[in-house]
């Protein structure tokens, strides 16, 4: 049985700005274990970079999380005396114990606790290798800092160990090249030296939201080549975030669908790839050219747009652009329905007394 | 289409475009970044011409220059016949309306003071499509709703500007704008890039019927392989200014010749988990080198694994002057001796002869001292590389 790493449960940020709410996440939950790599695949404004943001405790002014909880099991966490703990009606001796050795609420966190985490336990990297690394500061300067940030030591046991780490990611020449500046770098080296820097602790979770759009095809091949590579000799966990089922498809082991702030679908990478029970999966899967496809046969492309989350329609977020849209789909977003242990999606299809459509199975036991 | 019977509607030859890049007040080092270089292709009526190569690779510069939104530093630009490169800016005018262009960014590419009926009929108006019906207003008003429909936009929608439309949308109106005055050709740079996944197959069907219906012929650049294959029935692979490899759709898919549209291809992470090709994938050690005073020779050789060969006699005469494809350290001290793709100086010859290596490994002469040229391997099917043959001897056998 694997560790559990992190529990998002029922997590709903917005953004307060002078025309209204934008629900940008919308009730997300999902877990993730010691060692697995989850896809988040979704659309621009699906919600899938806020809710990154949120598990950082990242979201600034507008933004807030409304509600829900983003546990993480850091090193802190001692599995052995928290399920001793009644957590129902704990005494004072549990409430102390929950505090040192449960999980962590890291969206209840302030911002100076925070820092404890953030670099250390957790790391991210972001789309855009130049605007996340500073230009008046030299490579060795970044890495240097966040190294001795969050451990004890010294200039030049730094030094070394941010050497150690760019040859890890394969900079040809560290001894050289840690002396220069972000500019002097290519986008392919920057994403290089930024997975470096983000890994120099030791993180256990890594999140990396569109870590190779930027990049070109045979560099993304490359950076792709790395994280699964870093992943396997680290065991840390990875939240990639990307708009690219291929990418999904090469790197995860579970995948979650997003759509207008909400999940749409969850499970291993097979299950979305060959068993997706959920209308806008099916549909982003079948608008996206195959490589076994003859050429100029026709694509089929989801109608319509994405919703305003301004004013998201009150059912499930898809209802107006799916096919197979009925008249509850419209009023009440779906609840997740268990499809098999690792498979779950939202679609009123899923439920036991909903018409039978080809593709779609009916779960058992759903209501 | 058959190959015999085809026309051809646009022929590039030996097509350049550099830029200066020499910067300086006092010391002036001349720099020249060459964008496009010397490269030349067809395409024929009625069909769908993909190019494709990471950025940088000069697929854009081609398109614009193809339209004169540069002027070209050399070669011909054969459209219909007429040298576009060499006639002048009034002339241009008349095919500025056969050859029109759809933009990458649908938000830059609309100006965002104009309303949605000034852009589509701005063409309208410089060309004076309709000066002789008899009330042009009328005929011109009555284009633009016909043109908002075909594209699957409203009436309504005319009278609004750019920044109420979504991304969609708003290349729906560049696509309505560049088929306002009837062109032959349209040059579509990343038509789709900017658009989130499931509008792009809208917008590519889109384009698919108006090809069926009004016999257009595109020029499709961008730089998703998969779409690119889906779309194109021919498709040009460009690295750095020159063209690496022209084939069909199909064929360049099923059996690429040159080893950069090999690594190219095998990079296309699949939607599959399971995928074949997984396993087989060619990861391309390096960066794609600037285009900034390129070397001679062929601009794929310092990262195609086809362009080292082992030698065993190192001697310094043997090493001179020629490109090292290692990285080579000095095994005691672990420093950099030299550097991947290096050339060797006398000095460095002398280092690596000290070392009694029993092998190195550098580039091939001809990979690294001539430019090799498109040539044609099968029937429609060109390649530039000098061992084209040596390197499919598999594939060409059959």
């Amino acid at each position: 049985m694997k560790k559990k790493i992190l529990e998002v449960k029922n997590l709903k940020t917005s953004f307060f700005t002078h025309l209204g709410e934008v629900q940008a996440v919308r009730g997300v939950s999902f877990e993730l274990n010691e060692g697995d790599i989850l896809g988040i695949v979704g659309e621009s404004g699906s919600g899938k970079s806020v809710t990154s943001l949120s598990i950082m405790n990242l979201i600034e002014h507008p933004g807030k999380i409304k509600e829900g909880e983003v546990l993480f099991y850091g090193k802190n966490y001692n599995e052995e005396i928290y399920s001793k703990i009644d957590l129902e009606n704990p005494s004072e001796e549990d409430l102390k114990n929950i505090k040192l050795y449960g999980p962590i609420d890291l969206s209840k966190l302030s911002n100076s606790e925070m820092t404890e985490y953030r670099g250390n336990e957790l790391a991210m990297i972001f789309q855009d290798p130049m605007t996340s690394l500073n230009p008046v500061y030299s490579i060795k300067n970044q890495m240097m800092e966040v190294i001795r940030r969050h451990t004890d030591m010294n200039k030049e046991e730094a030094l070394e160990r941010a050497k150690e780490l760019l040859s890890m990611v394969g900079i040809p020449d560290p001894k050289g090249q840690i002396n220069d500046y972000p500019h002097q770098f290519s986008g392919g080296m920057r994403q290089r030296a930024l997975i470096a820097t983000a890994i120099s602790c030791n993180p256990r979770l890594l999140i990396a939201d569109e870590p190779t759009t930027a990049l070109d095809v045979t560099i993304q091949a490359q950076i792709l080549e790395l994280l699964k590579d870093l992943q396997s000799k680290t065991e840390m966990s990875i939240i990639l975030i990307t708009h690219d089922l291929g990418v999904i498809a090469e790197v995860s082991t579970h995948v979650v669908v997003m759509y207008g702030g909400m999940m749409m679908e969850k499970g291993t990478v097979e299950d979305i790839f060959y068993n997706p029970q959920h209308p806008y999966t099916q549909g982003l899967y079948r608008s996206i050219p195959k490589s076994t496809a003859k050429t100029k046969e026709r694509l089929i492309p989801i109608e319509g747009s994405p919703p305003d989350l301004m004013a998201p329609p009150p059912g499930c977020p898809f209802s107006p652009r799916c096919p197979n849209a009925m008249k509850i789909c419209l009023e009440e977003a779906a609840p997740l329905f268990k499809i098999s242990d690792t498979h779950t999606s939202a679609c009123w299809l899923m439920a036991e007394d909903a018409p039978v459509v080809k593709g779609f199975k009916k779960t058992k036991g759903a209501k | 289409m058959t190959i015999d019977n085809r026309k051809p509607l646009l022929e590039v030859r030996n097509l350049k475009k550099y830029f200066d890049k020499s910067r300086g007040l006092f010391i002036r080092t001349p720099k020249v970044l060459t964008a496009v270089d010397d490269i030349s292709f067809t395409i024929y009526q009625g069909e769908t011409f993909g190019l494709v190569g990471e950025s940088g690779c000069g697929k854009s510069t081609t398109g614009r220059t193809i339209v004169k939104l540069y002027e070209p530093t050399g070669g011909q630009i054969l459209f219909d016949g007429v040298d576009l490169a060499s006639i002048n800016h009034r002339d241009m005018l008349a095919y500025r309306r056969r050859i029109q262009m759809i933009f990458q960014d649908p938000y830059a590419s609309l100006n965002s003071r104009m309303t949605v009926t000034d852009i589509i009929g701005e063409g309208i108006d410089t060309h004076h499509i309709f000066k002789d019906s008899d009330d042009p207003r009328m005929a011109k008003q009555e284009r633009i709703y016909e043109l908002l429909e075909s594209v699957g936009l409203k009436k309504e929608h005319a009278s609004r500007y750019p920044h109420e439309f979504s991304g969609g949308q708003r290349q729906r109106i560049g696509i309505a704008r560049a088929l306002a005055v009837d062109p032959e050709l349209i040059i579509c740079d990343e038509p789709i890039s900017a658009l989130d996944v499931s509008i792009q197959a809208q917008v590519v069907n889109m384009l698919e019927d108006f090809q069926k219906t009004k016999g257009l012929t595109y020029l499709f650049i961008a730089h998703d392989l998969s779409m690119v294959k889906h779309i194109s029935d021919r498709i040009g692979v460009m690295y750095i200014g020159k063209m690496m490899e022209i084939a069909t759709s199909d064929d360049l898919y099923d059996k690429p010749l040159h080893p950069y549209t090999k690594s190219l291809l095998s990079s296309i992470p699949l939607p599959d988990p399971h995928s074949e090709q997984k396993g087989k994938r060619i990861i391309l050690e390096g960066d794609v080198p600037s285009p900034i005073n390129p070397k001679p020779g062929c601009r794929f050789a310092s990262r195609c694994r086809y362009s080292r060969e082992e030698v065993e006699i190192i001697t310094v005469n043997t090493l001179v002057g020629r490109v090292i494809r290692e990285t080579l350290l000095d095994p005691v001290t672990n420093e950099l001796i030299i550097k991947d793709n290096k050339v060797i100086t006398p000095e460095i010859a002398e280092v690596i002869v000290g070392l009694n290596l029993p092998k190195i490994s550098l580039g091939k002469q001809s990979c690294f001292t001539e430019t090799p040229e498109l040539k044609e391997i099968l029937t429609d099917h060109f390649v530039a590389c000098h061992f084209t043959e040596e390197i499919n001897a598999n594939l060409l056998k059959k």
